[in-house]
């Protein structure tokens, strides 16, 4: 079936308005559009790692889900997803269930690359037919931007701060999403918000609709942490992919495959340049640190082009 | 006692809120306006509108409806935050944003 955003526009909403979330935050865009991928006919149960998608789309008496959402800790949207599968394929063995249900687990990037970590490993390695997906902001957004290990080198964090002692976050980006394919899970994909949004929506669906436990890595960025304005969300995540900061591609039973290969790789600093968390990088004497930041990408570039020839 | 979200006001007390705050309908968010929020406000021009619908999924805040056609209506001003991403994203320059008087 190929893509057709008018029809997917169509669909009726499963993640609606009355949320307080940012203005021109990347996450609800991002929860919508993978809510949709879903087929009309089924159902889904919704776990959310505390996070500021928690915190703002389920406010008691408020709920901005449509699906039934649970809502456990940190630290186990993995395990409690994981734990509701299992009840429904007990229950659907005896015959008490006949429709189709699918489970998928929203984390931010603190409750999947940190605090989340142990029980999103367990429940990838035990193999449960559910997706989970991270929205990667790059830092503990809901508290007040401190860095995560998903926080790129050299970002300015309230924790990391940028200065004449610190050039910001001292270490590099974990590489989660190649963590998730060494566990052997069949659908292990990267992705973010570029034009019609194809790359997402074919990605989610593949995800939710592959038996077995998928992986989703969803760049989601936000105005507040990132420091840039508003408005120009889809440029910064057109600028990441387009300089191969955040590469589109999808893991399928271990084979690699890119699923957007800019025209023109374009030097990092077009994707840092816009945010005011690399503003430092551009100071007098802190040349070395885009030298640096161009080297990494470069390097993981290389080796991302390697495994997709594999 | 009632189990219905709209029941449950800041008067009702904790002995007779629902039993672990569970809510037991979807989408009750709904009620709430979002749109005070907003300081600058998306104004659309549907003549110059070629229905491309890339607007549609940028929104965060589901703030453009799309009817049974697939074409596009007006924004709902009662969700919408006034980010910009869709006039930014506007080929058309169908969308300006313009200071929101109250």
């Amino acid at each position: 079936m190929s893509y057709n955003l008018k029809e997917e526009m169509q669909k009726e909403g499963r993640f609606l308005g009355g949320h307080r979330m940012c203005a021109g935050c990347g996450s609800p865009i991002a929860v919508r559009t993978i809510l949709r991928a879903l087929n009309p006919e089924d159902h889904a149960v919704v776990c959310s790692a505390t996070s500021c998608l928690e915190v703002s789309t389920f406010m008691y008496p408020y709920t901005s889900w449509k699906e039934s959402f649970i809502h456990n800790a940190f630290e186990n949207a993995a395990a409690t997803i994981s734990g509701v599968e299992t009840a429904y394929n007990a229950l659907k063995k005896r015959g008490k269930i006949d429709e189709t249900w699918k489970f998928i687990a929203f984390g931010g990037d603190g409750g999947t690359y940190d605090i989340g970590f142990q029980s999103l490993s367990g429940a990838m390695e035990r193999g449960h037919d559910m997706v989970y997906v991270c929205y990667d902001n790059e830092a503990y957004m809901n508290t007040g931007i401190q860095r995560s290990s998903s926080t790129p080198h050299f970002a300015d964090t309230t924790t990391t701060p940028a200065g004449t002692v610190v050039p910001g976050k001292m270490q590099q980006k974990k590489d989660l999403t190649k963590i998730m394919v060494a566990h052997g899970i069949p659908y292990v994909a990267q992705t973010t918000f570029m034009g019609n949004f194809k790359d997402i929506s074919e990605k989610a669906h593949k995800a939710i609709y592959t038996p077995g436990a998928a992986f989703l890595n969803v760049m989601a960025p936000c105005p507040r942490g990132w420091r840039y304005p508003s408005e120009k969300l889809m440029e910064v995540t057109k600028a990441a992919v387009d300089t191969c900061v955040w590469p589109l591609f999808e893991v399928v039973e271990g084979k690699y495959t890119l699923t957007y290969k800019p025209k023109e790789k374009k030097p990092v600093e077009e994707y840092l340049k816009m945010q005011g968390r690399f503003a430092h990088m551009f100071k007098k004497g802190n040349e070395w640190m885009i030298e640096e930041a161009q080297k990494e990408v470069d390097r993981k570039w290389e080796e991302l082009l390697k495994l997709c020839e594999m | 006692m009632s189990h219905l979200a709209k029941d449950m006001t800041p008067d009702v007390s904790w002995k007779d809120i629902t039993p672990g705050c569970n809510i037991y309908e979807g989408g009750t968010s709904v009620t709430v306006e979002t749109g005070d929020w907003r300081t600058m406000k998306p104004v659309w021009d549907a003549t110059k509108c070629k229905q491309c619908m890339l607007c549609t999924p940028v929104c965060p805040d589901m703030s453009i409806p799309v009817d049974a056609d697939g074409k596009r209506g007006d924004f709902n001003y009662f969700f919408c935050k006034g980010c910009g991403i869709c006039a930014n994203v506007c080929p058309f320059n169908a969308i300006t944003m313009v200071k929101d008087e109250k």
